[in-house]
Order: C-alpha cells, then sequence, then structure tokens
C-alpha cells in the first residue's frame, strides 16, 4: 500500500535498529517516554522492543484520552445518558471504561439508556438533525487532534440553528500535561522515573505544530523528537533521541516532516480558539488536577454546552484502590507491576481505563506483548 | 412453510409489503409461503407441503449445524442474507469435511418489509443452494411487529454426511502441523463496512461469500489422514480461529505476518477504518492444519480450486502451555495475536 509500506519496511528497520545498537553507549541507559497511546500501541503492535538494545527502553506515557479521562467525568455522562430525553452519542472506546458502582455506557445502553456509537461529530449532528425532539449530546474527549472536529460540528449547529445539539467538553492539551510529568515529584524529586528524551505526539503537532514543546525542551533540558505513528517513524525517532543524549543536546527535532510544520494547521488552530477557551484546571485520572490543561466552551456557545445546559456539576470519585492505572499512566509503573493485571483485569473486564482503550499501555501489553512475561519467568525459573 | 398452493389475488410483488397476516398461519400465509419461498426453493421435497421432510440417508455418519444470520446490511456487495445464510451452513458442514445435503431456513420477518426484498432474497437463497448441490427441504415463517426485529432473520440448520474414517476436530493439532489458509482475509467484513458506512472506494470489495464444501471435497480427496481439522473463520476472524484451535489443543501457534494473503483494497480499507484485517470476517475461506509432510500436497491442491487460488501456508504449531498465538510481524518484531476484544464489525453475518 502505497504511503504506508515504507513506513513498516522490515528491512530499513533492521538497518535503523543496528545503527542504534552501534551508537547506544553500552555503559549508558536510554529511557525515553513515548507521550501518545498511539505510539505505544506501534510500539507494541510491531514488536518494536525486540528490536531495540537492551539499555534502550520505552516509557509509556498518558497520551491516551480515554484513559487519563477521570472516573467523576464518566459518571456525568453516565447521567446524563440516564435522563429520558438525552441521547448520547460517543466514540465506541469509551463504552466500556468502568465508572463507579461498576456501571460503564455499555451497561447503561443495556439498562435502556439511548447511547449511540458514532464514527464522527458530524454522525451526532445528523442524530440531532433527523430527531428533533431528542436532545442530542456528543460526548467529546480526546487531545488537540479531535478538538478540530468538535469545533466544526458546534459552527455546523450554530448556523443551522439546531437547538437540540449539546456538546459535553473534556477536550484536554497534550503540552500542559507534559509538563506537568515533568514537573511532578516523581521525576523531579523522588527519582521514580528518569525520563531522558520525548517522543513528541504525531496527529497532536499537526494541528498545534512543533513549537509549543521548544519550552520545556530547553526548561527542562529533554530532548523532544515529533514522530508519526507509523513503526519506522518511531525507530528513526529513538535514533534521533540516543544521538541528542549522546551530543548532549535538548532541542525539539522533527521526525514528522511529511505532516507536522513549525507552526501546525493554523486554520484549524483559529477554529478551535474562537469556539474553546481554557480551564483554569482540570483533572486527569493519573496525573490528578492539571492547570490550564483541558478546555470548555465559550459563553457565547454556552447554549450548546451541555454541562450548563445539564447543570453538570461533577464529583471527583476514586478509581479501584488496586488499580494502578495512575502510576501507570504517569509512567512510574508497568502494567505487569499492578496486581489486577491479567488477573481481574483484561479487556474483557476491564479494572481500570488503560485496559480498555487499545491505545492504554495494559491493553497494548496484554494484547500484544504479554507472551515476552511467560518468557522472562522461563528464564527466571 | 409446507401448506397447499391456493387459488387467490396474487401478492402484489412489486410493492407490497409484509404485514401480520403473513405470520398469521392462515391464507396470507400459505399464499407467501408459495409464491415467494416454495417457487425460489423449487425442490421435491419440499414440494410435498408437510411439517417436514422425510428422507432416506445411507449408513454412516451425519453432520449437523445450525447457524442465525442478522448481517445489516442485508444486501451487500457479493452476496446478501439469503445466500450467506446458505454459504454459511453448508460451510459449518463441510469443516468436517461432510458433503451438505439438505438446509431448513426458518424466518423471522419484520412488518412492512417490501416483498420484493423478500422475493430478491429467497431467490438468492434457492440459487446459492443449487449452485451448492443442497435442498432447503423444509422451513417456518415468523411475522413481528414493526420495530421488534430488522427487516429479515434467518436461522437455518443443515444434515450433511461425514466420509468414513475422516475425523476433524478442533483438539486435533499437534506441535509440527501447518497452517493453511484458502485465500484473501477480510473480503467479507470489509464489503458489509463499506456498503454500511457509505465509504466510496476506488474499487469495490465483493464479500467472498461462497460454499467451500467442494474444496474441501478436493482437500480430503488429496490429503485426507494427513489433516487434523479446518474451520471457517467467519465473526472474530482469523484471530479468533487461531485461538480457538490453540486452547482446544493445547499448543501454541505461530504465523507469519508476511505470508498473510491481504488484498490491497482490503488492507487500504482496514488502514482508513482503523480495522485489523486478522480479526474481520470472512465467509468464503478456510483455515486447515495438516501434518507438515503434506503441506505442500495440500497447498498445491487448494491453489488448483477456483476458491483456493490464493491460499498460503501462514505458519505451524509449537509447544506453548500458555496457548498463545504469535506472529512475526513483517518489521521484524514479535506479537501476540489476541482474541478480539469488544465488538470491532456489529452485525456482519
Amino acid at each position: 500500500m502505497k504511503y504506508v509500506d515504507e513506513y513498516r519496511n522490515g528491512k530499513l528497520a533492521s538497518a535503523i535498529a543496528a545503527t542504534i545498537r552501534a551508537e547506544a553507549r553500552p555503559e549508558q541507559s536510554y529511557r525515553f517516554m513515548e507521550f501518545c497511546g498511539g505510539h505505544t500501541h506501534a510500539i507494541a503492535r510491531y514488536g518494536l522492543e525486540d528490536l531495540l538494545p537492551e539499555n534502550v527502553r520505552m516509557i509509556h506515557g498518558p497520551g491516551c484520552p480515554v484513559c487519563v479521562l477521570p472516573v467523576g467525568r464518566m459518571d456525568d455522562a453516565i447521567k446524563l445518558a440516564q435522563r429520558p430525553d438525552v441521547t448520547l452519542c460517543t466514540y465506541a472506546d469509551l463504552m466500556r471504561v468502568p465508572s463507579s458502582n461498576g456501571m460503564s455506557l455499555l451497561k447503561a445502553k443495556a439498562a435502556g439508556a439511548d447511547i449511540r456509537m458514532v464514527y464522527s461529530t458530524l454522525d451526532a449532528l445528523r442524530i440531532a438533525r433527523e430527531e428533533p425532539a431528542r436532545k442530542v449530546v456528543f460526548f467529546a474527549i480526546g487531545f488537540e487532534t479531535t478538538t478540530p472536529p468538535t469545533a466544526i460540528a458546534l459552527l455546523n449547529a450554530q448556523s443551522e440553528g439546531l437547538k437540540n445539539f449539546f456538546v459535553f467538553c473534556n477536550h484536554v492539551l497534550t503540552p500542559a500535561a507534559i509538563q506537568n510529568i515533568l514537573e511532578s515529584p516523581d521525576v523531579r524529586e523522588l527519582g521514580l522515573i528518569r525520563i531522558d528524551g520525548f517522543i513528541g505526539p504525531a496527529h497532536v503537532s499537526v494541528v498545534i505544530g512543533a513549537g509549543p514543546y521548544e519550552f520545556f525542551a530547553e526548561e527542562f533540558q529533554k530532548p523532544v523528537v515529533i514522530a508519526g505513528f507509523e513503526p519506522l517513524d518511531v525507530m528513526q525517532a529513538v535514533l534521533m533521541l540516543v544521538r541528542q543524549v549522546n551530543d548532549g543536546r535538548y532541542e525539539v527535532e522533527n521526525e514528522y516532516i511529511r505532516a507536522v510544520t513549525p507552526e501546525g494547521n493554523l486554520k484549524a488552530q483559529d477554529m478551535v480558539s474562537r469556539i474553546f477557551e481554557l480551564r483554569d484546571t482540570f483533572e486527569w485520572r493519573g496525573l490528578g488536577q492539571v492547570p490550564y490543561s483541558a478546555l470548555k466552551l465559550r459563553e457565547e456557545f454556552s447554549a450548546f454546552d451541555a454541562e450548563k445546559v445539564f447543570d453538570i456539576r461533577t464529583v471527583p470519585a476514586k478509581d479501584n484502590p488496586a488499580c494502578e492505572c495512575g502510576a501507570i499512566l504517569r509512567g512510574v509503573k508497568k502494567p505487569t507491576d499492578c496486581k489486577l493485571f491479567g488477573t481481574l483485569c483484561t479487556p474483557e473486564t476491564p479494572m481500570g481505563s488503560c485496559m480498555v482503550s487499545s491505545e492504554g499501555s495494559c491493553a497494548a501489553h496484554w494484547t500484544y506483548g504479554r507472551f515476552r512475561d511467560a518468557k522472562q519467568e522461563r528464564q527466571a525459573s | 412453510m409446507n401448506a397447499p398452493r391456493l387459488r387467490s389475488r396474487k401478492l402484489d410483488l412489486k410493492n407490497g409489503r409484509v404485514d401480520l397476516t403473513h405470520g398469521s398461519g392462515g391464507r396470507a400465509m400459505a399464499q407467501l409461503i408459495g409464491d415467494i419461498f416454495r417457487d425460489a426453493f423449487d425442490n421435491d421435497l419440499l414440494a410435498q407441503g408437510n411439517d417436514q421432510a422425510v428422507f432416506d440417508m445411507s449408513a454412516g455418519r451425519l453432520a449437523m449445524t445450525t447457524d442465525g444470520y442478522v448481517v445489516s446490511p442485508l444486501f451487500f456487495p457479493g452476496g446478501d442474507i439469503g445466500s450467506l445464510a446458505v454459504h454459511g451452513t453448508v460451510n459449518d458442514l463441510a469443516m468436517a469435511g461432510a458433503r451438505p445435503l439438505y438446509l431448513s431456513a426458518s424466518f423471522i420477518l419484520e412488518e412492512g418489509f417490501p416483498l420484493s426484498d423478500l422475493q430478491r432474497i429467497a431467490q438468492s437463497m434457492g440459487a446459492a443452494a443449487r449452485e451448492a448441490g443442497v435442498k432447503i427441504v423444509t422451513g417456518d415463517t415468523k411475522v413481528v411487529e414493526r420495530g421488534k426485529a430488522d427487516g429479515v432473520f434467518i436461522s437455518t440448520a443443515g444434515i450433511g454426511m461425514a466420509p468414513e474414517g475422516l475425523h476433524l476436530s478442533g483438539e486435533k493439532a499437534r506441535p509440527g502441523d501447518a497452517i493453511l489458509v484458502s485465500g484473501s482475509l477480510g473480503d467479507h467484513g470489509v464489503a458489509i463496512m463499506s456498503s454500511r458506512e457509505n465509504l466510496q472506494f476506488d474499487t469495490q470489495i465483493l464479500s467472498d461469500s461462497a460454499a467451500l464444501h467442494g474444496l474441501v471435497a478436493d482437500m480430503v480427496g488429496a490429503c485426507g489422514p494427513h489433516l487434523r481439522l479446518m474451520r471457517d473463520p467467519t465473526r472474530g476472524g482469523l484471530a479468533a480461529t487461531l485461538n480457538e484451535i490453540a486452547h482446544q489443543s493445547g499448543v501454541g501457534i505461530r504465523i507469519e505476518e508476511d505470508a498473510l494473503p491481504i488484498k490491497k483494497e482490503v488492507a487500504a480499507a482496514c488502514e482508513l477504518l482503523g480495522l485489523d484485517p486478522l480479526y474481520v470476517a470472512n465467509e468464503g475461506k478456510l483455515v486447515a492444519f495438516v501434518a507438515a509432510e503434506a503441506a505442500d500436497e495440500l497447498l498445491a491442491v487448494m491453489r488448483a480450486h477456483k476458491l483456493g487460488g490464493d491460499a498460503a501456508i501462514i505458519g505451524h504449531v509449537v509447544r506453548d502451555e500458555h496457548c498463545f498465538v504469535q506472529m512475526t510481524t513483517s518489521f521484524g518484531g514479535e506479537r501476540i495475536v489476541d482474541w478480539l476484544s469488544g465488538e470491532q464489525l456489529p452485525r456482519i453475518c
């Protein structure tokens, strides 16, 4: 397949792997965090860990929108969906996310709530148009990548004069989260994790550009390499990070030049800023309250704002106490460090959100990589 | 379904719709059965008009199966719910090496369903049955109120004769066995998805829906004693089938991504829709496990058949207490091929 196979070429991958092996200093260890779940997924799905030398390891970051959504907001969505006048439209990944009292959207749907899985915000708009008697709420989640489609839906709803379309906005921002990880006690004081550099987001960077990462590359002296989601992109980015570490550089480099420009997609940014504004603070699963890390609808769009129209007041809710999603999202623990992993918590019966989304670290390891645990056990015994 | 032909005003097959009287057991039902189903399925046993079909069987081992069909949309590129119901049932019998003989068909119809569509489905079913050499010998019709079904649901049962001495079964895979597939993966699921979402692909992807017993007969004829088992990878795709067999046989499975036959168009559509072809349904493909020494011969026999032209050896069976299905990616890494969790594509068959 054109423009895809080129980035999945096994021969090229082994050539890059050999270069990484040659250039990574044997006495040094390299620990890089891939922020995005898309990268986590690529690493697991293509078995990239098998290609990297022992002293170059990847730490999985929190860039999975489903994973970082706090339980309280899931509870809000379920409550909304249970209203007899509401049709809740959601991306399918959210259906099985566990929330308080063992509920999930899937269970609420089975119990009679009108919940529809959609592929695009435009599907939700269409439902609102076709069923004027229903109050159609779009459950908007995601990073900077999914915000512009929500913006387009809102602009369309406004220009069509739709009175029964609403957005429950949970859009979050990437740079704020990366900064939060670097400022967290885990990294700065406790030394629980050492991060030598970041693989920067792919699709998010198409929208926001390479600029927003400059600040923390400089401030925290960490190299960032923006990379595409194809496996060769990831391999190339790891090589570029190894080189930066070896040279003592901490720059923002762009491996994904076929899609990411320094300034990003200005049209999308403009549209987003016309409709959304920063929240003072927002809760992230795993990271807690992160200042200026999420978006809400501007005042002039309040007629579309589900939070205002349905008077949603989020009550913080706790995860299952044994669930390690929080520490896993911060990169402090690995999925296999969690007692629930693979026992009580599997993709069929997820206890935490990292096991639900295909971009979550736990689901990626369970689905693609758990044979390595068995291998390690064999070697240990 | 088996009532005498009655003389009354003709069914309006152009503009008419199914109504509740068509399921009430009265004259309207008899007319529906006669004009649509008996006409389309046309065989001596059904024509007797009894509540059951009675037939002689030669001595030997019988294979029996049942299946339900709720595919949406009802008509899709390369087939429809009617032909799918015949192929699916025939294939379930064929996977035991059996020669399919007789089918039953039970229809749940939704009030308001166009009679023209019902006739089209029945005729497609009849044509698929004739082509496969099986007879639809008995059936049933029920009508439910509008909103209680989705157009048409079909359930079938099938009976076939299994050859003497051939015992194919899911627990028979042994370390060293070769694993073959009969052709390209994921065609059916992608065809359904593309027609459902009105995606405009330059190349139309057709469902692979087909009856496989002819291919199976050739395979059994050439390599019968070496065959361990066969299965058609429908819902859950190749991944689900391989995981089922790994667990049934208590073995591990290793496959090569580069060896998997996947059409370019299907790979592209999956890429676009975020699907993995390993999990996408097939309706005219089979997976065969065979002793390693017979693998090349079996491959040649499969490739010589019109439904096995793209057959390939995709992997082998290993000892593995964890029963992992593992794949060497074309990238050179290793990964697990797990069961599908949740729904990838709803209502594909």
